[in-house]
């Protein structure tokens, strides 16, 4: 007990210096925050290596974070798979998003679209697909959140949730887009030196030998043993070596290949959509910088996860995946468990410290990562609804700008600690794959097309939105990552009925508890859905077999902006054609922000 | 103030270095990207449809699969670097020529 209340005391003061730098930094922005320019995009004073810390920091969500490690830790080969289509997104935002909409944009995704577009329409719905997105992506980071910071420092989950977002909000309402690069920037720097730091005490003692690192992970009881229970009976033939080494082999977690492109299509085309990394390349000066800044961002991304390869095979090795998957079934507590056992352990005050730490840079992580978020829904709210279409052809003071700003910031972080506390326990990782998803399949098409097609106009816009969240949102509520009563209640009574012969067969006292957990999870199943047939949407059955909907509503979202522009006659979008052609290219009269009018 | 009418946008498209920047430019970048794309679709279809490939053990207990997701990062990189250094060096320098040109002081 004693030394559980010195590990709280340590924690607490380094959560609390964390909190203070930013808090710091925060109260300098606050300074520098006195148009809606300065509020939305720091007024463009961000140069290209800040902004690109400053993505890097916006994007490595704790689902990049604690998840792929957790998942390299308890799948091998397919987490770090999957880590791979997180990078490779960045090149197309390089080569096709990045310059041209610095060129063209000002302070929101809409601001792109409505350039040669019906303003009123597009910005309606480009802000609606913005807050769409963003609420998908704040949702799961609000509840995934309030899990970790509930699980790093044992305070309760409504009060995690309430302590996020009120810490987000100050930084926000207070500092703009000047505190979140800066809350950003600072994440992101600790990040990568933890990490670092880890991956070094991991890989050292093996002379920095990649294969002699792996060597040992595949030659681990523990891996061999998880591998055992992820393939079932194929293992019995498998001598220990073999099950090993299949750990390094593809397969584990990803079973349908078609599941797994169409995941890597929403990643890869969906980041170039997301509304909050889109805002970024605003906070830049020039077309150069915010390519400069997809450099950077790209080094440090890739770089880290080249990291977490250590930090999960390192965490399967040292740490075990039960014992992390006992704590958090996602694996979410790989990293701070492998930190704190690479500091001596549970016992050791370097362990506790490495714990405090790395939970420390988890807590700043999810409150950057939503801080963000909030900004871009935020701006979507008050520049493309309120200024740009409640008050169309009103003057607005700069004043009144950054009022409406702040009230929407408001409403937006209360709406989303509202959500974190209402969804309490439901699973949200499938949030995070919709909005990349949503991003991919409307945001993307209409980008693209809006800055390299000629013939592409509002009906496009209009019908490319539309459908391209309409199919994502709804091919989603039909697939298989809803609950569905039936087949839970199915599984929970097989079961039930296969337990008098597993205990029977049952071995050592491990085998035992992992047949009580099942039997006590299956009647806990059975009394949650009780008498429930149908799934959320009234389906007894998933209607399409897809987990993420990227490989149908992509092509969709494509076809939606080509068929409506070339239905719809707009002369405006034609003759401004030559305009965002020259200007995305050449950089001319690109918006500096508060001096150049819209 | 900049007034935005104050640049010839038509001039500019009908411009021949700019005809023949953007031409550049767009087969340059459309290449690029088709071939990020390609190469990064090649390791979920691998590692679904060529799996006795990606178990064959090449250094150690290290397998084709996993330094294929390796080289997945060094490609991403290197068509960064590619393009961030043809961008400088070329379209940069063009589009700053043709810009200056068209400017009209204000």
């Amino acid at each position: 007990m004693n030394g559980q209340s010195a590990h709280h005391a340590l924690t607490f003061t380094i959560f609390a210096a964390v909190i203070a730098v930013t808090m710091v930094v925060t109260y300098l922005a606050a300074k520098r925050v006195r148009s809606a320019s300065d509020f939305y995009t720091a007024g463009g004073g961000v140069s290209g290596w800040q902004n690109g810390w400053a993505i890097a920091g916006d994007y490595l969500s704790a689902a990049s974070f604690l998840g792929i490690a957790g998942l390299i830790s308890l799948y091998g080969y397919d987490g770090f798979m999957y880590s791979v289509g997180w990078l490779v997104a960045y090149v197309a935002v390089l080569l096709l998003i990045a310059e041209p909409c610095r060129n063209i944009g000002r302070y929101t995704l809409s601001d792109i679209l409505c350039y040669r577009n019906e303003p009123r329409q597009t910005r309606i719905v480009g802000a609606l697909s913005t807050i769409t997105v963003s609420t998908f992506y704040l949702t799961a980071q609000m509840v995934g959140g309030g899990v970790l910071v509930k699980n790093l420092i044992g305070i309760n989950y409504e009060v995690s949730v309430i302590a996020v977002g009120v810490l987000m909000l100050s930084y926000v309402l207070i500092g703009g887009m000047v505190a979140t690069t800066w809350v950003q920037i600072i994440k992101a720097v600790l990040l990568v030196c933890a990490s670092l730091l880890i991956v070094m005490l991991v890989w050292a003692p093996y002379g920095f030998s990649l294969p002699a690192f792996m060597a040992d992970v595949v030659a681990d009881p523990k891996v061999q043993a998880r591998v055992a229970t992820l393939l079932g009976d194929p293992a019995k033939s498998m001598t220990a070596a073999e099950l090993g080494q299949r750990f390094l082999e593809p397969g584990l977690y990803f079973k349908a290949p078609i599941d797994q492109i169409s995941l890597g299509m929403a990643l890869v085309f969906g980041t170039a959509g997301l509304p909050h990394i889109l805002m970024r390349f605003f906070t830049v000066r020039t077309a150069q910088q915010a390519r400069r800044s997809v450099v950077w961002a790209m080094i440090i991304i890739g770089g880290f996860y080249v990291l977490t390869l250590f930090l999960g095979f390192g965490a399967a090795l040292h740490v075990g995946s039960a014992s992390i998957a006992a704590v958090d079934a996602g694996g979410n507590m790989a990293g701070p468990l492998l930190a704190q056992y690479i500091g001596g352990g549970p016992d050791a005050l370097f362990g506790n410290f490495m714990l405090a730490f790395v939970s420390a840079v988890a807590f700043a992580t999810i409150v950057a990562v939503v801080a963000g978020l909030v900004l871009a829904a935020a701006s979507a709210m008050a520049h493309d609804l309120y200024v740009g279409v409640l008050r169309a052809g009103q003057e607005t003071s700069s004043q009144g700008q950054v009022r409406a700003a702040r009230v929407a910031t408001l409403i937006v972080g209360a709406l989303s600690i509202g959500i974190g506390i209402a969804a309490k326990g439901q699973n949200v990782a499938v949030l995070v794959g919709l909005a990349f998803a949503v991003a991919a399949s409307a945001n993307f098409p209409c980008v693209l097309l809006t800055l390299h097609w000629k013939r592409c106009n509002t009906g496009g816009i209009v019908a490319g939105m539309l459908v391209g969240t309409v199919a994502a949102v709804g091919l989603t509520l039909v697939s298989p990552n809803l609950s569905y009563p039936l087949a839970i209640k199915a599984a929970a009574h097989k079961v039930l009925d296969a337990e008098a012969a597993k205990r029977a067969a049952a071995h050592t006292a491990q085998d035992l508890a992992a047949i009580d957990k099942a039997v006590a999870k299956a009647h806990a199943d059975l009394a949650h859905w009780g008498t429930a047939t149908t799934s959320f949407m009234g389906l007894e059955r998933p209607l399409v077999e897809l987990k993420n909907p990227g490989i149908v509503s992509i092509p969709l979202g494509f076809l939606a902006v080509i068929i409506g522009s070339l239905l719809r006659r707009d002369r405006r979008a034609e003759s401004m054609w030559n305009e965002v052609y020259a200007r995305q290219n050449t950089g001319l009269l690109v918006s500096k922000g508060g001096s150049a009018s819209a | 103030m900049a007034n935005e009418d104050a640049v010839d946008w038509d001039a500019i498209i009908r411009d021949p270095r700019f005809v023949d920047l953007h031409r550049r430019k767009s087969r340059f970048l459309w290449g690029l990207m088709a071939l990020s794309v390609g190469y990064y679709f090649l390791l979920p279809i691998g590692a679904a449809w060529c799996q006795p490939l990606f178990r064959l053990r090449v250094w150690g207990v290290i397998n084709v699969g996993l330094l294929f997701a390796l080289s997945e990062f060094v490609v991403a990189w290197l068509i960064a670097w590619v393009y961030s250094r043809r961008a400088g060096r070329d379209f940069d320098r063009l589009a700053a020529l043709i810009a200056a040109d068209h400017r009209i002081k204000p």
